[in-house]
């Protein structure tokens, strides 16, 4: 269905090997009483070991959803449908059995949540949690998993950690509570680690620590890292790859350099454009993209982003009639603009403002 | 006499806005007959003056204290200790009855739009509120005066009868924004106002922020976390850390030439869009080490001493004041008794790995 390829992303290209974990045309809609949420839709990307994606998108753009349909945790809901292919280290997980999956979360792939002490249960002490996590994957005594999880908090940068073991959630810091969680997701060694706003509720100068951490922490555990934020600058920092996301679907992926060098897609202007920076000159007046994000229910028709796209009318009716595919190898777009004009635009309008 | 009296006038009517000494201890309290066994020191004593027509970037880290000292500007909260005198007129213990003329003049804007609006009401009745409160005489009618104050924030005057819920959360922050405006304030105080907001929204409302203040001349106090947006808005920037400002100068001054280690470690945590320059920014990155200190038992002498690599034996006893330091201006003051000169070479605890 998609004519783009996922060769000749930050990754060897062979043609027998699949890459670590390769998700194709992953569709994931809801059924409630307003309609069918169109969560994520056609969406692929892959991930090699070691290397790290970074998905952008604002609130609603369906980038949360595709990471946890990775895990697997729509299976429970009954309203939702996942289509597609998942294939995490030659396995497909989409129609595996969910005990299989079960399997696999937290060992294989885990995940950081945004929010730490929501993700952490308030009865049981952080230790315990980390050691349950533990034992479900390791056929261990409760001793040794309890030094294993204390090795964990240590490794993760948390003073004192045989007297932090015993201490609940509410009882840490923001920035402490994320480094527990950070080593609750490290404890089985997984190879696939997604984190999913992990720095957002946390202030500058912890959000630095933590994104070291993560850094550290991959390099030496040579895991694929999937970072899902809103925060330009902190994909910048991590990804290798970037995803931009927009109304559930791709509209521009491609090594970091060429997504912030040589944005291609009129959205991705625009967010680059919203953002005051603290290495540029000041500018008088931000550019910010006009309205608001679309509804998943009720997704514009054509190119989801013509309602707010300044250049929309350019190729007569397409923008409004034609879903625009993702194409163009590496660094891929969906945008019915001719490269050519995009190119121009960029130089002559947007590049001058950024 | 008299052109003394008229310079002091005028002084004033410069500041609109003066608070000295300020503190806002709040007591915690044990026990049956709610023994004050200790108190949060929220703000410990901060000096600020704010000008007409400028705008005051208040920023650091969660409990520093910001947004306790933009409570007690707007005189939500009544100060432990310290005056806050707007245009001449102490207002810091004053009642309710008194504290009616100042909420015309000093609004404020809050950070979530989904908790500050109430959601039983219509927009036209949350945004009519403080007109009818205040009696404020609408020529045209209360809704044509609410309309005009949507159109203004840039919302259909034809939703004044929907609900907050019905609105997505730049929409709502629109209206908390015509809420404030509805009695033409002078001083607007917003604390956090995009920061619950996604990027592309942010800048819509910081560039409607931007015209309201040229078209009504309003003096703003901007508070949030985020570094980069305080910069784009402000014309004076103050630093503030565990209750008290540890550096205030001019946008430019401030960001070219951070003084404090703190203000310094700050401006070097916040990542650049750049994935060519990450490896430059991490090597120059300065690592704080540990948490912020409690501010029930906060740290002697100089609050920042416990994370600042600079910091010797003096520190601990002496909490430095806030000042001109290393031949600065002025209005460049920093509260530091090493400051960070231009050309040091500024280096964490810790040295970021070779290869990243």
């Amino acid at each position: 269905m998609s004519t783009d390829s996922l060769a000749g992303l930050t990754m060897p290209a062979g043609p027998a090997k699949r890459p670590f974990l390769e998700v194709k045309d992953l569709t994931v809609r809801f059924n409630t009483d307003d309609g069918v949420v169109k969560a994520v839709s056609g969406s692929s990307f892959a991930v090699e070991r070691g290397k790290t994606l970074g998905i952008v998108g604002e609130s609603g753009s369906g980038k949360s959803v595709t990471s946890l349909a990775v895990l697997g945790l729509h299976r429970t809901r009954s309203n939702a449908t996942v289509a597609g292919e998942i294939w995490l280290d030659d396995k497909e997980l989409v129609t595996a059995s969910d005990e299989e999956v079960r399997k696999l979360r937290g060992g294989k792939m885990a995940m950081i949540f945004q929010d730490p002490l929501s993700a952490m249960h308030p009865y049981y002490t952080v230790g315990a949690q980390i050691v349950e996590a533990y034992r479900v994957h390791h056929k261990v005594s409760k001793k040794e998993a309890r030094v294993r999880a204390i090795d964990m908090l240590a490794r993760v940068g948390i003073p004192q950690p045989e007297k932090r073991f015993n201490e609940y959630g509410h009882q840490f810091s923001g920035g402490m509570r994320q480094r527990a969680m950070i080593a609750m997701a490290l404890v089985n060694d997984p190879k696939l680690l997604i984190a999913d706003e992990p720095t957002t509720a946390l202030d500058v100068t912890v959000q630095a620590q933590i994104l070291d951490l993560i850094r550290d922490l991959q390099e030496e555990f040579g895991s694929a890292v999937i970072m899902i934020t809103h925060d330009l600058g902190v994909v910048a920092e991590l990804a290798d790859d970037v995803l931009v996301m927009y109304g559930g679907k791709v509209i521009e992926r491609g090594p970091a350099a060429d997504v912030f060098h040589e944005p291609q897609h009129p959205y991705t202007w625009g967010l680059l454009g919203s953002m005051p920076r603290l290495d540029r000159e000041l500018r008088e007046r931000l550019t910010p993209v006009k309205g608001s994000p679309p509804s998943l229910i009720n997704l514009p028709s054509g190119c989801a982003f013509h309602p707010r796209c300044p250049y929309a009318g350019r190729n007569g009716d397409r923008s409004f009639t034609e879903s625009p595919e993702l194409r163009g190898g590496v660094h891929a777009v969906a945008c019915h603009l001719p490269a050519e004009d995009r190119q121009k635009i960029y130089e002559q309008e947007v590049a001058p403002n950024l | 006499m008299k052109g003394q009296e008229s310079m002091t006038k005028a002084a004033q009517s410069e500041n609109l806005l003066e608070i000295s000494g300020l503190q806002m201890h709040f007591p915690i309290t044990r026990g049956v007959f709610k023994r004050k066994v200790g108190a949060v020191r929220a703000v410990d004593g901060i000096d600020l003056t704010v000008a007409k027509g400028e705008t005051v970037g208040l920023v650091g880290e969660s409990g520093c204290g910001k947004s306790t000292t933009g409570r007690l500007m707007t005189r939500i909260l009544e100060p432990t200790a310290g005056k806050v005198v707007f245009e001449g007129r102490d207002v810091s213990h004053v009642g309710n009855k008194g504290l009616r003329p100042l909420r015309r003049d000093v609004q404020m804007i809050f950070q979530d739009p989904y908790s500050s609006l109430n959601p039983r009401h219509t927009v036209g009745s949350i945004i009519a509120a403080p007109l009818q409160i205040q009696k404020i005489p609408t020529p045209k009618g209360v809704k044509a005066a609410v309309q005009d104050l949507l159109k203004l924030v840039g919302l259909n005057p034809e939703h004044y009868n929907r609900y907050p819920h019905e609105f997505s959360g730049g929409q709502r922050q629109r209206i908390g924004i015509a809420r404030a405006l509805a009695l033409r304030p002078k001083l607007i105080v917003a604390d956090e106002p995009v920061s619950a907001l996604d990027v592309s929204i942010q800048a819509q409302v910081v560039n409607l922020l931007d015209d309201l203040q040229k078209e009504f001349d309003l003096t703003y106090v901007f508070i949030a976390h985020d570094l980069s947006v305080v910069r784009h808005i402000s014309d004076r920037v103050a630093v503030m850390y565990l209750g008290k400002i540890v550096e205030i100068a001019d946008r430019d001054q401030l960001y070219s030439n951070p003084r404090h280690p703190y203000t310094v470690a700050l401006m070097s945590a916040v990542p650049t869009p750049d994935p060519a320059r990450r490896n430059s920014a991490q090597r120059n990155r300065v690592l704080l080490t540990g948490d912020v200190p409690s501010p029930i038992n906060p740290p002697s002498g100089c609050r920042f001493r416990t994370r600042c690599w600079k910091a010797q034996d003096i520190c601990a006893t002496e909490d430095p004041a806030l000042t001109a330091r290393l031949g600065d201006p002025e209005s460049h003051q920093t509260a530091c008794h090493f400051p960070v000169a231009e050309d040091e070479v500024v280096a964490g605890r810790r040295p970021a790995s070779s290869n990243a």
